[in-house]
């Protein structure tokens, strides 16, 4: 079974993940699903009237805004990262906290490493699928790299400029 | 000079501690090569031609003799005893060992120095004017923005994985000495009516394969709202910047694709939403930050030395020197003096451990203890009385930095190329060298007087060639180094892209065309114009006509 670090610790991964091209045939009623933009569009209505629990994943190159209004419908939205260095998702996971003010889980998924954690942690994301090959005990260590920051982000809205004693 | 305080000390070094641990992890197998790479990036580390290469910020521009002192003791130490100053008011170690790296940067934290975004696809360090906060022509000291804006781009989370690199300068002076036009974002510190700071905002300037000078999107931005409008700007071009095609990643792609007018839109679309957030600037913070680039201790003076007059006068060298080295001070009794690092023969920008001691020895004998690396890759002194000059150009003598020619045809501004750069089409610096032994007479270097001529390697463009006056490309043809010659650009105010000569030259042919520019402009030109105004008056045709006619 897949784990999941989740608010700071290694937890049993519970939810399925839909590929990209799923759709509706022998979906089950119960399972937990985080299903892909797409087959959310086409089919929401269907999917809202499901037993298990719903979420929603976006790739890189898709908006939140297209789900700006269908929030609450969600435990889970997903944030796929193709590659580690395409950075578009930094931006989806901070407007889905700041802006739209969801505050169920943000999944980072895909090509997830302890080395952009902080980072993604810092925008919003709570919850992380590290890459299967990847030691997640070790990149608990992450969290830590640095103890102060420069900027307004999710996790601290007050910039340094406004915290600093001197 | 801003002094770190224990947050910025401790963030800096956090980082040391972080990049230890990932060479390791990396020299140990468990990171491949691909997830190393922009790890050591974005710390400044690029592997090169024969050996890594290092690249310390100098956030713009600005190093303190302690500092140098530092990086001399590097150079010494982990390199082969000289280093690099880049177009980009960087410096550059050719030759540290990977292993080595992690220790080069805890003595740079020593110094309160690093190597953070000085590569990779992140903002990069913020540059200005290497004579702010002392020229005589200045408006508003750029150097606290720039140092507001280093502290918010420092380990932004959002923007750790732009499209593309991403270049920020500053001006606030009446010239335009940090080339804003050709920077992804340019900004230019005004005044408005009111006597109220802001900034006018440019976007989508730059060089490499696409040439481009920036469009102004905002024409007064009060200054509490920097912060977030780049933030705006920075969230539309991470969402909407192309990333399938790396030459076509810039934010000046973006910029074109939509158009200035639409893209302004949607940063302002974008800055509605956290225009008045915690972002916003306070007037505390700005002053906490200003506090740090205050006036030195200067003396008062009625006007200009009149010993120092009359050795002009008299000296014919000294006044050569001054006439080109020299920067009006905003003080009376003071200038800003430019220790050259274009002698002939020396690659551009290249400084010896032993000069760059030297350099922090003069800065504290004459000039408050600080230094300023400029993007001509000079250093400058910015605080000196007039009454030392004298003896402040006969020790520049004695350690080769008094080479009278800053601004002049032979002060080339140029890449490292084919001798260091895995990149390169061809080499540069012997292109420079080659040039600076025809042009060897220091009369008629001055009677030519300000030209810009700038050597790239290859299309990226580090040696900055759209932009000189002339310009020279080094281009593979058929697998040979050929060169190509560009007319007519300029960095400054107007800042405008050359044009292209025509078919390019061989490496051995660069002197000749070189001279049959030259020969054109001073035949065409009217007395009181210098090379790009005669340029710009008599077109490109006359110069075509002389440089190819010959080859027949
Ligand atoms: S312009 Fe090209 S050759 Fe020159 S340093 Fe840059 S990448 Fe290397």
């Amino acid at each position: 079974m897949q784990r999941l670090i989740k608010n700071g610790e290694i937890i049993d991964e519970s939810w399925h993940l839909l590929d990209k091209d799923a759709t509706l045939d022998g979906m089950s009623n119960c399972d937990d699903l985080i299903v892909p933009l797409g087959l959310w569009l086409e089919h929401a209505h269907a999917l809202k009237a499901r037993d298990g629990g719903l979420g929603v994943w976006l790739d890189s190159d898709e908006h939140v805004e297209e789900i700006a209004d269908d929030l609450p419908h969600f435990q889970v939205i997903a944030l796929n990262f193709p590659v580690f260095s395409d950075g578009r998702n930094y931006s989806n996971a901070r407007l889905l906290r700041d802006r739209y003010k969801y505050a169920g889980e943000v999944r980072a998924i895909g090509d997830v490493l302890r080395d952009q954690l902080f980072f993604m942690r810092r925008c919003g994301f709570d919850a992380f699928a590290l890459r299967a090959d990847r030691d997640a005990v070790e990149a608990l260590e992450s969290f830590k790299d640095f103890s102060d920051t420069y900027q307004s982000a999710t996790d601290q809205p007050l910039p340094l400029f406004r915290r600093r004693q001197s | 000079m801003y002094i770190y305080d224990e947050y910025d000390q401790q963030i800096v070094e956090d980082r040391v501690k972080q990049f230890r641990d990932q060479t390791r992890r990396f020299l140990s197998g468990e990171l491949s090569e691909n997830e190393f790479l922009p790890l050591r990036l974005q710390n400044g580390l690029y592997v090169q031609r024969y050996a890594p290469m290092l690249r310390v910020a100098i956030p713009y521009g600005l190093v303190s003799a302690k500092q140098m002192r530092k990086l001399a003791f590097i150079a010494r130490q982990y390199d082969k005893g000289y280093a690099h100053f880049s177009t980009r008011q960087n410096v550059q170690f050719n030759w540290p060992e990977l292993e080595q790296v992690p220790d080069i940067l805890a003595h740079l934290a020593e110094v309160q120095m690093h190597a953070i975004q000085t590569s990779g696809n992140c903002i990069r360090n913020t540059t200005t004017d290497q004579f702010a906060g002392v020229a005589a022509d200045e408006l508003v000291d750029p150097r606290p923005w720039c140092e507001i804006i280093r502290q918010w781009s420092t380990f932004h989370p959002e923007f750790a994985f732009l499209p593309r690199k991403f270049k920020i300068a500053v001006n606030g002076a009446e010239e335009d000495r940090a080339a804003i036009g050709v920077h992804d974002i340019g900004l230019n510190v005004i005044k408005n009516e009111a006597g109220e700071i802001g900034f006018r905002v440019l976007v989508g300037g730059g060089l490499g394969r696409t040439p481009i000078v920036g469009s102004q999107i905002c024409d007064f931005l009060p200054w509490q709202h920097l912060l977030t409008y780049l933030d705006a700007i920075l969230r539309v071009y991470n969402r909407y910047g192309r990333r399938d095609n790396k030459y076509k990643a810039r934010i000046k792609i973006l910029v074109k694709a939509l158009t200035p007018a639409v893209f302004a839109e949607k940063v302002n679309a974008e800055w509605a939403h956290t225009k008045d957030s915690d972002t916003t600037l306070t007037e505390q913070e700005v002053q906490r930050v200003a506090a740090h680039f205050t006036a030195p201790d200067y003396q008062q003076f009625a006007g200009e030395d009149a010993d120092y007059l009359a050795k002009r006068e008299a000296e014919k060298g000294f006044n050569n020197w001054a006439m080109r080295n020299l920067q009006a001070h905003k003080v009376p009794g003071y200038a800003a003096v430019t220790l050259s690092l274009k002698p002939t023969a020396v690659a551009p920008g290249d400084a010896t451990d032993k000069q760059m001691d030297a350099a922090a020895d003069l800065a504290e004998r004459y000039s408050f203890g600080e230094l300023r690396v400029t993007h001509q890759q000079n250093l400058v002194l910015a605080d000196v009385r007039q009454s030392d000059l004298y003896a402040l150009w006969q020790e520049c003598k004695e350690l080769g930095f008094a080479t009278p020619n800053v601004g002049l045809l032979t002060d080339i501004i140029c890449c490292p190329g084919g001798d260091f750069c895995a990149l390169a089409n061809a080499k540069s610096i012997p292109i420079a060298e080659a040039i600076q032994r025809t042009f060897d007479d220091l009369d008629y270097l001055h009677d030519i007087g300000d030209l810009d001529l700038n050597i790239s390697g290859c299309m990226n463009a580090c040696g900055h060639h759209h932009v000189g006056h002339i310009g020279v490309l080094g281009v593979d043809k058929k697998g040979l180094e050929f060169y190509q010659v560009s007319l007519g650009g300029n960095s400054g105010r107007d800042a405008s892209i050359g044009q292209i000569l025509g078919p390019s030259f061989a490496a051995d042919e660069m002197p000749t065309v070189v001279s049959k520019v030259i020969d054109v402009y001073i035949q065409n030109r009217t007395p009181e114009e210098l090379f790009l105004d005669t340029f710009q008056r008599i077109g490109m045709a006359p110069f075509k006509e002389r440089v190819y006619a010959a080859a027949n």
